[in-house]
């Protein structure tokens, strides 16, 4: 699956979400250096150029850091934040379910889900790699 | 190498503060007059010599015409870019070089929140973003703290290392009567309060208070004609490589790694000239990274670094002699209250505080989460 961001259609931030609501994770690669980036982009935060090519990925990751925000349970109790860096580049804040929050360490090799919550779509993450 | 042009080219000859801790009843533009005011009897100009404005708030979309109008001047130069807490020190480079360029003659540069009193928390007007929003961080704790967990994973430091810079805060703000935090603090008081977001304690983050400072630069060609030692921009320079903090490209290693350097170029200093050096302690991880990127020590080693004690008052290396963000004032934007406390200790004002003759001071100011670092050195005349 790819799908090429043109000049006029929808930008990447759309793009990269129907994919998501389509149940696909996808990065943006650039047709210039190869690189994948993360927030989505019209250019390349690498090298620049704007040809752009969203490409389904593995899900595959490694958590980059972690911290837990402390929350009293009537604010949902402690929630796990963390920087997840995809196998294929690009890193993106998420946050690691499976494991209590403060579990969750840095290093640690995690697979990607899509989740609806408050409505939409999200990337999250759990322990161990695909099968 | 030539000198920069603007290496000595402008002075801070008047500075002031005002509701520094707690100011019940006082909005933010009460507070930006009560400095304003202070800052103008400290060198004998009138409100009415003010024909730059430079300011940055977290409440108001067009802060510079805010305090402008609240002032009630007519500013032929009014300079508003708010890169967070680092907007101030970036505003003094701003300043310097529109009184170089015969823009403006007498510059304000100015801040002020009442966000303890007014609002009981920590206030800011900064949007959320839709790549992080979902995982719901509270800002700016957690970006501090993800990068304290990696600082912590690749180089070893701990927590009590962490502990050490806001327990040598305290030892300087408990010299200091305006300091709203004070009195003991153990490295066991920071470990053992309660966790905000791991590793980082409420002790291990900066204060919310009250407070408003004000300074008054002008061309260093006027800048004797005041009744204190003018106190002159050495260097300055800034850089700044994301907004938000999934987008920082090292998480151990900020942009003060080359406003640092380049700041000291202007200004011709090496590290040992340097009597005073006030860090943004927002947390206290920033000033350790700050101390690694700015070239005090290896990068890496800050924990091990701070762990002697020596940022303590008398410990030897003056860090931070108000207090700092941790424990002296720390009303949402910090920065020109680096450049205060610089002024204060160069003209030898600070009481039981003061550090011998110092003659040259660095201020670093953070914006973001980790966002935009901005160095600047200050000096007394015989530096120029
Ligand atoms: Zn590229």
């Amino acid at each position: 699956m790819e799908i090429k961001v043109t000049a006029t259609g929808p930008g990447p931030e759309r793009l990269w979400r129907e994919a998501l609501a389509a149940g696909r994770l996808t990065l943006p690669f650039c047709d210039a250096c190869g690189r994948a980036h993360f927030f989505p982009r019209v250019l390349c935060p690498h090298c620049g150029a704007g040809d752009i090519t969203f490409r389904e990925v593995s899900g595959r990751g490694t958590v980059h850091s972690t911290t837990v925000l402390r929350r009293k349970p009537a604010e949902g109790g402690d929630l796990n934040i963390a920087l997840v860096d995809f196998a294929e580049g690009g890193r993106m804040m998420s946050r690691v379910d499976g494991l209590p929050p403060a579990e969750v360490r840095i290093g640690l090799a995690v697979t990607a889900r899509i989740l609806v919550e408050d409505g939409a779509p999200i990337v999250v993450f759990v322990p161990g790699e695909a099968a | 190498m030539a000198v920069h042009r603007l290496r000595g080219s402008a002075a801070i000859v008047g500075a002031g503060q005002a509701g520094i801790g707690e100011a019940p009843g006082r909005s933010p533009f009460d507070l930006i007059g009560d400095a304003t005011r202070a800052a103008l009897d400290d060198c004998g100009l009138k409100l009415s010599d003010i024909d730059g404005v430079f300011s940055a708030t977290m409440i108001n979309s067009m802060p510079a015409i805010s305090v402008a109008e609240y002032l009630g001047l007519r500013p032929r130069v009014t300079e508003g870019t708010n890169t967070g807490g680092s907007s101030f020190l970036a505003h003094m480079q701003w300043a310097a070089l529109a009184l170089d360029a015969g823009l403006c003659e007498v510059a304000l540069i100015t801040y002020g929140s009442n966000q303890r009193t007014g609002a009981g928390k920590f206030v800011t007007t900064s949007e959320t973003v839709a790549w992080e929003a979902p995982y719901k961080p509270r800002y700016p704790v957690s970006a501090y703290a993800l990068a304290a967990a990696r600082h912590m994973h690749e180089f070893g430091t701990t927590r009590a290392q962490l502990a050490e810079v806001a327990v040598a805060a305290r030892t300087w703000a408990n010299l200091n009567p305006e300091a709203f935090a004070r009195g003991p603090l153990s490295i066991e008081d920071v470990l053992a309060a309660r966790m905000l977001s791991d590793p980082l304690t409420v002790k291990d983050c900066c204060l919310v208070t009250d407070g408003a400072g004000a300074i008054i630069m002008t061309r260093a060609d006027r800048a004797r004609d005041f009744p204190k030692a003018p106190v002159y921009m050495l260097g300055v320079a800034a850089e700044n490589w994301h907004r938000w903090v999934s987008s920082m490209p090292d998480l151990t290693t900020t942009s003060a790694s080359r406003s640092g350097p380049r700041a000291m170029e202007m200004a011709g200093v090496s590290h040992a000239d340097l009597d005073l050096v006030m860090l943004y302690d927002a947390f206290t991880i920033t000033p350790v990274l700050f101390l690694e990127d700015l070239g005090f020590c290896p990068k890496g080693e800050g924990g091990r670094f701070v762990a002697d004690g020596k940022l303590r008052h008398g410990g030897g290396f003056a860090l931070n002699t108000n207090g700092g963000g941790l424990s002296c004032v720390h009303p949402g934007m910090y920065g020109l209250f680096l450049l205060i406390e610089a002024v204060r200790q160069l003209r030898g004002e600070c009481g039981a505080r003061q550090l011998d003759a110092p003659k040259t001071a660095l201020c670093h100011g953070n914006g973001g989460h980790w966002s935009s670092q901005v160095t600047a050195i200050l000096g007394l005349e015989e530096t120029l």
